[in-house]
């Protein structure tokens, strides 16, 4: 439910991004999102175009890699993709640090330029 | 090329971050600007000024955290009753709608500041913020931030406290922690509460919701407890307690 929001929270600052390079259009945005974000990635790309309506990022692309969860087992230093919640897959033992899976960041974005005069290409 | 600036046209153009200029791209090209940051990075940021903001008060901030009706209130009300002789208090409230629990809360003769948030399902920074305006922080040693109830929104949105604080009570399921790791994770502190009722709910099984909780967060205090009858209020209140003299040792 609170996908509308963090949708928001990323248009304000992909926007500030576009603006400060003078961009006329924002054409990507690329996200990478893991399972234990809390971000239910169909709900967030329903709820874009609906933030994105008349802004910049109207005709962006949203683009989501999906990432997976790791852990580092801090018993017997195994390093891997728990088969059950967070739990190391060579000892059982749940006493682990997670290393990735937790992630909703903004990778990058891809502008258009706007024609600037004088340029002669 | 370009004639002007040397830039190369024809390819994309790769920048980092937002403080570097890409006007060099030529026009109708494309430029990628690594960001490398959370969705949230706004909301973060405004929760760093809160918590900086709380700690030059020495305030010490609990987000309380649960589903709704796992006695959140109650556990306020118990609080206040056992710490305000002791220390000043002040309460944040959420919900969707109503005052009813910032009523039960100044009836105590604490200062609550009601959040309304409509159909927002959790608090953010600058919902904190703006309650945190209304509040003489002068005058307060502990802040009890009572977050929306809900177990999935709420866990993603820092609000600048400086512990985060989670029930889990009998009269839900004992599976919780692992049906919604996430906020559980988050927990600096888990409360079973409801435990008097124990007795009377064959479905919930306190070892099942320890093992529970160890599956998700291994290293986490977990404290059962009855705000009612008193089990465990004076874990609690030392909890507090510690952790309040902690943060003020360390500010």
């Amino acid at each position: 439910m609170h996908e509308l929001s963090l949708c928001r929270g990323m248009l304000q600052q992909v926007t500030r991004i576009a603006e400060a390079h003078h961009a006329i259009a924002i054409n990507a945005i690329r996200l990478h999102i893991g399972p234990l974000a809390g971000v239910e990635v169909a709900l967030l790309e329903r709820a874009f175009p609906l933030v994105s309506r008349g802004t910049i990022a109207e005709h962006a692309a949203l683009e989501v890699t999906r990432s997976v969860v790791t852990i580092y087992c801090r018993k017997c230093g195994n390093k891997c993709e728990p088969k059950r919640l967070l739990i190391c897959n060579s000892c059982h033992n749940s006493v682990t640090q997670l290393l990735s899976g937790d992630e909703m960041r903004i990778e990058n974005i891809v502008l258009k330029k706007r024609d600037q005069t004088g340029h002669v290409h | 090329m370009c004639t002007n600036c040397g830039c190369n046209g024809g390819k994309r153009y790769r920048v980092q971050g937002d403080g570097f200029s890409a006007d060099h791209a030529p026009a109708g090209e494309t430029v990628i600007v690594d960001v490398h940051r959370t969705l949230l990075f706004d909301n973060d940021q405004q929760a760093a000024r809160n918590r900086q903001r709380l700690t030059k008060h020495n305030i010490t901030a609990i987000n309380l955290m649960s589903s709704p009706g796992s006695g959140k209130t109650t556990l306020l009300e118990c609080t206040i009753d056992e710490l305000l002789s002791r220390y000043h208090i002040a309460v944040i409230e959420g919900d969707l709608e109503t005052e009813n629990d910032a009523r039960r809360i100044r009836a105590k003769g604490v200062e609550a500041v009601q959040i309304t948030t409509g159909n927002a399902c959790h608090l953010d920074a600058t919902m904190v913020d703006s309650a945190l305006q209304q509040l003489d922080l002068e005058q307060i040693d502990l802040l009890f931030i009572e977050n929306v109830g809900n177990l999935v929104c709420p866990a993603s949105f820092d609000l600048g406290q400086h512990r985060n604080v989670t029930l889990l009570s009998t009269t839900e399921g004992d599976d919780k922690p692992e049906k919604y790791p996430l906020i559980f994770r988050a927990s600096d502190l888990l409360l079973i509460s409801k435990i008097d009722l124990l007795p009377l709910l064959d479905e919930f099984d306190l070892q099942c919701a320890t093992d529970s909780f160890a599956s998700v967060a291994a290293d986490t205090p977990l404290l059962p407890l009855s705000a009612k009858r008193g089990d465990g209020v004076a874990q609690w209140l030392a909890w507090l307690n510690d952790t309040h003299q902690h943060l003020q040792r360390s500010s």
